[in-house]
């Protein structure tokens, strides 16, 4: 369409120009960090707590709070894209990297679906899982994460869409297909990179 | 029942041009607006659309916006758009658009907070939380009146009520900070009494709540003791971010 202009329309919240390049296109900046979440927040404690590597891997591993909370631990800066549209930038997040995650397990198949407490999934390539990309984190900007954004636990995978990035996560399947998980399913993107747009199923 | 809106669909996804055919005052901050789409397809309740605006020097701001009518209404959408004193696209609607305007937007998109005719049905709304929820209720009485619906809807106070001459009896106000000269009704917060008042005729069945996190949580958590199932409870919320 491109030549369309909004009678009127001058845009009064312009992105100051040393943030526009961090911006993806259709996003606009956001400094608090709203909640989303489908369904009632689960309430996950850590003495309980479990994540889990199977489906199709070479070893199947799984951690208690404790164990997990010896495995290698990193600080990750990131922006972030929500696809509804709000974008935080320069946050950061602290956890474990998918790849120390995975390098016990060997998986076998090019995609996984993650889970979380509460029933939620979500769909990625195990290439955007890896490769210093993705990782498990249980602190936001220096804190315990908070239970809204997803605490004890939550994935985080930066350069998609954010609902990617599944809140309370238990486990992690390696599959030899990409099922669509519950945003994939309700409508939203099957991959979800934001500099794409790929919001929805036919972006 | 005339029938019921299709389970299975998928949105074009092409952006159009639109054109506003009506503007109604709701409240001082809460403006509807219908909008005649081109490529028009039959919505789920509950779903959205996404509005784009471009200026002449080609910067743009898209934001999504509930649908507010029932997908009987053909041809056309009813956007129903708080004013954000701190928006962009909000503020634009509510201060520039007169009727006979043209907007770009697409949709309709997203099928977790939709009503697909599952019943009982409690709708939980929050201000302007009851928009989608306005869009159930709606295509509720054109083609199923006597399936058990109600809304629970929690407002400020008498200047805030959405949709004001259309809540009958199978809606319940409560007004949080001022009710209206005379008022009968629930006031302050959504509580345990009024879930259970509006329950009452319901066996716990689905639930649909909407409006800010901090409402949402709190009314999930009500719905939850009353006996609800956490996975028959659809949620979608918004506005500024949760405590810290």
């Amino acid at each position: 369409m491109g030549a369309f202009i909004t009678r009127g329309f001058k845009g009064r919240q312009r992105t100051p120009a040393e943030l526009q390049a961090r911006l993806p296109p259709g996003q606009y900046v956001e400094s608090g960090f709203p909640v989303l979440t489908a369904g009632p927040t689960p309430d996950v404690a850590t003495d309980t707590w479990r994540l889990r590597i199977d489906g199709m891997v070479a070893q199947q591993q799984e951690w208690t709070w404790e164990e997990f909370s010896r495995l290698p631990f990193e600080t990750v800066p990131c922006d972030i894209h929500c696809v509804t549209k709000w974008s935080k930038l320069g946050t950061s997040f602290g956890g474990v990297s998918v790849d120390t995650l995975l390098r016990q397990a060997e998986p076998l198949g090019a995609y996984a679906t993650i889970w979380s407490y509460g029933g939620y999934t979500t769909n990625l390539a195990i290439d955007d899982l890896t490769g210093a990309q993705a990782w498990v984190v249980t602190e936001h900007e220096g804190e315990p994460l908070p239970r809204e954004h997803g605490g004890p636990a939550r994935l985080l995978v930066p350069h998609l869409y954010f609902w990617k990035s599944a809140k309370w996560v238990a486990g992690l399947r390696v599959m030899d297909h990409n099922e669509p998980g519950f945003w994939e399913m309700n409508g939203y993107h099957i991959r979800g990179d934001p500099w794409k747009e790929q919001r929805y199923w036919n972006d | 029942m005339e029938r019921l809106t299709p389970v299975e669909q998928r949105a074009p996804g092409r952006w159009q041009i639109g054109t506003v055919t009506a503007i109604k005052r709701e409240t001082p901050h809460v403006k509807s607006f219908r909008i005649e789409v081109p490529m028009w397809m039959e919505h789920l309740p509950g779903q959205h659309y996404d509005v784009r605006l471009t200026a002449e020097d080609g910067y743009q701001a898209q934001r999504s916006y509930s649908i507010a009518s029932s997908p009987l209404d053909r041809g056309e959408v009813e956007l129903t758009i708080d004013r954000l004193e701190d928006g962009e696209v909000s503020p634009y609607f509510h201060d520039v658009v007169v009727e006979g305007d043209q907007v770009e937007l697409r949709g309709p998109f997203t099928s977790y907070f939709v009503w697909r005719g599952e019943h009982p049905v409690m709708l939980v709304g929050g201000g302007s939380g009851v928009v989608p929820l306005m869009a159930m209720l709606r295509h509720r009485r054109l083609t199923m009146p006597a399936l058990a619906m109600r809304l629970v809807y929690s407002v400020r106070g008498a200047d805030d009520v959405i949709y004001a001459d259309e809540l009958g009896e199978d809606a319940v106000l409560t007004f949080t900070r001022s009710a209206p000269e005379g008022w009968g009704g629930h006031r302050g917060r959504v509580d345990e009494p009024l879930i259970a008042q509006a329950a009452s005729s319901l066996s716990p069945g689905i639930a649909f709540v909407c409006g800010s996190n901090g409402f949402v949580e709190s009314a999930t958590g009500l719905l939850l003791a009353a006996g609800f199932e956490p996975s028959r409870i659809r949620t979608e919320r918004f506005g500024p971010s949760g405590a810290p």
